[in-house]
């Protein structure tokens, strides 16, 4: 026996191989594990679209009522303050005011001002509407992130997919309740406005039209609870909740679960003015586009807190909280993609796959076994090396496991043993050829090394191609080809090489290469 | 043990012509196949959404049917056995794109009253996402074969290179054409098995065309069609062998895994066979009828060989400072 770098090189890959993938093979504690893909765990995989155009929209109502605000503190009169998808039109009913509101709108970026007169129409520039959907996008992706992580599921996954695509991955979502919920804290809009009911008209609801109430500068919203009842409210609102700092669960006097909120210090203020204003009023509580109570106003409220009711579990208030604290969705997001695996069909899915690689692997190593004898079970200790190393690779990484990869390492098997089978092959050949063993196992490995190149090196080529394209579960299968074929140059090639290499002298004085090739002779 | 030795060179060439017309019958099915029955796209491309629902017992589909029929969200879907009896898909050419409405709550719903059952998987593929899924499809299939072009082309000769991606159409067409005519769902796992075919058929091909290279090098034979013969034969053995050892292992997952798996086994099922059969008959004759000059050939080994040796004694001189 005599040592040589080579099977140095194998022994320590196969240590490596080992002790990387105990962790994921025993499920230990610690250490990097092999993740499985949703197809094989199960759990809920979305891509989510998010629609910008209505963030654009909700800036403008922004711009409109931050105008309107600042005129009523500055007791600058505005007639027909109006907005619709890009513009915000308003005209000064004293132009002498005309200097205080262009010193107050020089100070909100990108805004596009025509003056004709009194009249004064606002617009988003083309730069700032681009930029308010990029904005929409990341802070979708952010809020997305903060309800997620606060909903109590391990590990969620939230990333950016392409230019304006929200990946949202759920692993371990167990029961359909628990994905409804997931579902709905994601996409809840979160939006919290106050709103002044028109105390003027309100009466007159039911019998006004969506236009009616336009063109008083209304809007009709519907209670929370019962749609039958209507509520006539201003449609600027008095504040909205970007300016909310904190929401928590608490019970109010019957011991029903409520949404208690903080506002900023500009919201307080905002909120102290308008209350201070409006005693005998009333205020909408509105989320969502909902009105979920509507409170006199008895006295100015100062401090800026506020509680929101309504017929909530604990649980959808505890939701309702985390979704108003993770900050409101700039723009709505809709479903592009969805696919839910429940978690037996992943059990189901280990199982049959599990089978066929084991009954594969079986078959493939009983051939080699048998066909090649001494040489087979050479290639066999590369084989099963080869998937110890996949398994540690893979769990070093971090990588998936999905079924398309398991498919991808059922078939790396196959393609490592072409490698020995070519080997083999040729050294057989040289055998035959009547070389000595040691220049029959040299030459073999030479000669069979360029086509095993070659063949690995295209074969890599398609996977790259399939990584760089694919989507989630084929990428898997990518991963493992590739890791795959490079680990099988290592084992295969190399390896078994080092293996001949140290037995050569035993095999020489043993002259029999029935035992050790299979052949006869 | 030794079945698949060959001590006689076989006159693979010499039956081309034969191989070539069937061959070529099969690849125009196929292209008829796919120009009229077509491809069956499933929702990864064709986007749409599916409901996997399990039963205790026997899937009762016609109850279903009439239950379905009730509520107009399933109009148009259609309901198919998956796999065993008890298990069943419903295919709608729709999608919802509301987050908060579920199509697997509906569908529990609208079948209350049909028996046990467990809704175990919804997919729901927007028509935006499946054309882009499509698009990036056909990219890597393209993709992946200009790059083995390139290759091949490199490590080998044009020639090589031209011949290896005809096999690769050859076998590719032939196994959509046998997709299309079981009609089976395709999905990205098929995508996935067609380009695993592409390597496979590759690998096949490039194990032969290295022995016609090392032949055509090493033998003063400059008659092509013989070094071709005697080629193939020299990896028969192998050929056979890994074949059967690919074809087991692909076989035990078409039987064993599952249904879910059942297309991409399918695809790779029909590929091996294709694949293995292309690399001797459908590269390796294309490489003769484009006039591979094997004279040529040589008189360009025997170049590159006088112009290695003229840099080595160059090197060598300027080593010993004589320049």
């Amino acid at each position: 026996m005599k040592l040589n770098y080579r099977i140095a090189i194998f022994a320590v890959a196969i240590i490596f191989g080992i002790f990387f993938s105990v962790p994921s093979l025993f499920q230990t504690q610690d250490g990097k594990k092999v993740n499985l893909g949703l197809d094989l765990q199960g759990g809920l995989h979305m891509l989510l679209g998010v629609k910008t155009q209505e963030a654009t929209k909700s800036r403008i109502k922004s711009i409109a009522a931050g105008i309107k605000h600042f005129s009523e503190r500055k007791d600058i009169l505005l007639d027909a303050l109006s907005f619709d998808e890009n513009s915000v039109n308003f005209s000064l009913l004293d132009i002498d005011d005309l200097k205080s509101i262009q010193e107050y709108l020089v100070e909100i970026e990108g805004l596009d001002v025509t003056l004709s007169g009194e009249n004064i129409s606002l617009a988003l520039t083309q730069e700032e509407i681009l930029k308010t959907e990029k904005l929409a996008i990341d802070q979708a992706i952010e809020t997305i992130r903060n309800r997620l992580d606060q909903f109590g599921l391990a590990e969620p996954v939230v990333a950016r997919q392409g230019e304006e695509k929200i990946l949202v991955q759920l692993a371990g979502i167990k029961t359909q309740e628990e994905e409804q919920r997931a579902r709905e804290l994601i996409s809840r809009a979160a939006k919290l406005e106050l709103m002044a009911v028109d105390e003027d008209r309100v009466a007159r609801v039911y019998s006004m039209s969506n236009a009616d109430a336009a063109a008083y500068g209304d809007i009709i919203l519907d209670d929370a609870e019962n749609a039958e009842i209507k509520y006539l409210v201003r449609e600027i609102p008095i504040l909205d909740g970007g300016m909310l700092t904190d929401a928590s669960v608490g019970f109010d006097q019957n011991n029903r679960p409520v949404i208690n909120f903080k506002l900023n210090a500009e919201g307080a203020e905002i909120f102290g003015d308008f209350t201070g204003r409006s005693v005998g009023k009333r205020l909408a509580i509105v989320l969502d586009g909902k009105v979920y109570s509507a409170p006199n106003i008895n006295e100015r409220i100062g401090g800026g807190s506020g509680q929101i009711s309504g017929n909530y579990t604990v649980t959808g208030a505890k939701d309702l909280a985390i979704a108003l604290r993770s900050g409101a969705l700039l723009a709505p997001i809709y479903l592009m993609e969805k696919r839910s695996v429940g978690p037996s069909l992943g059990a189901d899915s280990i199982k049959a796959s599990m089978i066929a690689l084991v009954g594969g692997f079986v078959l493939v190593i009983i051939f080699m076994m048998v066909y090649y004898k001494l040489a087979g079970i050479v290639a066999n200790i590369a084989l099963i090396a080869n998937l110890f190393i996949i398994l540690a690779v893979m769990s070093l990484f971090g990588a998936t496991l999905t079924l398309p990869g398991m498919a991808g390492i059922v078939l790396t098997v196959g393609m490592a043993v072409d490698a020995n089978v070519i080997i083999s092959e040729r050294i057989r050949e040289l055998i035959y050829e009547g070389v000595s063993i040691h220049k029959a196992i040299e030459d073999g490995y030479a000669n069979a090394m360029r086509a095993i190149l070659d063949a690995n090196i295209t074969t890599l080529i398609a996977a790259v191609v399939l990584y760089a394209y694919g989507t989630g579960a084929i990428k898997g299968f990518a991963i493992t080809i590739s890791i795959g074929i490079l680990a099988s140059m290592l084992t295969a090639i190399l390896g078994t090489h080092g293996i001949y290499q140290m037995l050569e002298s035993k095999i020489q004085k043993s002259k029999n290469n029935r035992l050790w090739f299979g052949i006869k002779g | 043990m030794e079945f698949f030795k060959y001590t006689r060179t076989f006159n693979f060439m010499g039956r081309s012509k034969l191989a070539i017309i069937l061959s070529i019958v099969l690849v125009l099915s196929s292209f008829v196949l796919l120009a009229t029955k077509g491809l069956n796209y499933g929702v990864d491309f064709a986007g749409g959404t599916i409901v996997q629902i399990k039963y205790d017992t026997t899937a009762p589909i016609d109850d279903m049917r009439e239950k379905l029929k009730t509520n107009p969200i399933f109009e148009g879907s259609s309901i198919s056995e998956f796999g065993s009896s008890d298990e069943v898909v419903i295919r709608m050419k729709t999608t919802s794109g509301d987050v908060t409405v579920d199509i697997g709550d509906i569908t529990r719903e609208t079948l209350k009253g049909t028996g046990n059952y467990e809704v175990r998987r919804v997919d729901i593929v927007g028509p935006k996402v499946g054309d882009e899924l499509r698009e990036k499809g056909i990219m890597s299939l393209l993709l992946a074969m200009v790059g083995i072009l390139i290759y091949v082309a490199f490590r080998f000769e044009w020639r090589f290179a031209v011949a290896s991606i005809f096999a690769l159409i050859h076998d590719i067409s032939i196994a959509l054409g046998a997709i299309s005519l079981v009609g089976l769902d395709v999905n990205l796992d098929v995508l996935a098995a067609l380009l695993t075919i592409l390597g496979y058929s590759l690998n096949d091909t490039i194990i032969v065309f290295d022995r016609i290279r090392e032949g055509v090098t090493n033998s003063r034979n400059t008659e092509l069609s013989e070094t071709i013969n005697e080629s193939i034969t020299r990896t028969l053995a192998r050929t056979t062998l890994t074949s059967l050892t690919t074809f087991f292992v692909v076989f035990t997952l078409f039987m064993f895994g599952g249904e879910i798996i059942h297309a991409f086994a399918f695809t790779l099922l029909v590929g091996v066979v294709v694949g293995t059969y292309s690399s001797i008959f459908v590269a390796s004759p294309i490489l003769l009828w484009f006039g591979f000059d094997v004279k040529n050939y040589h008189n360009k080994l025997a170049q590159k060989a006088k112009r290695e040796a003229e840099k080595e004694r160059m090197r060598a001189q300027y080593e010993s400072g004589v320049m």
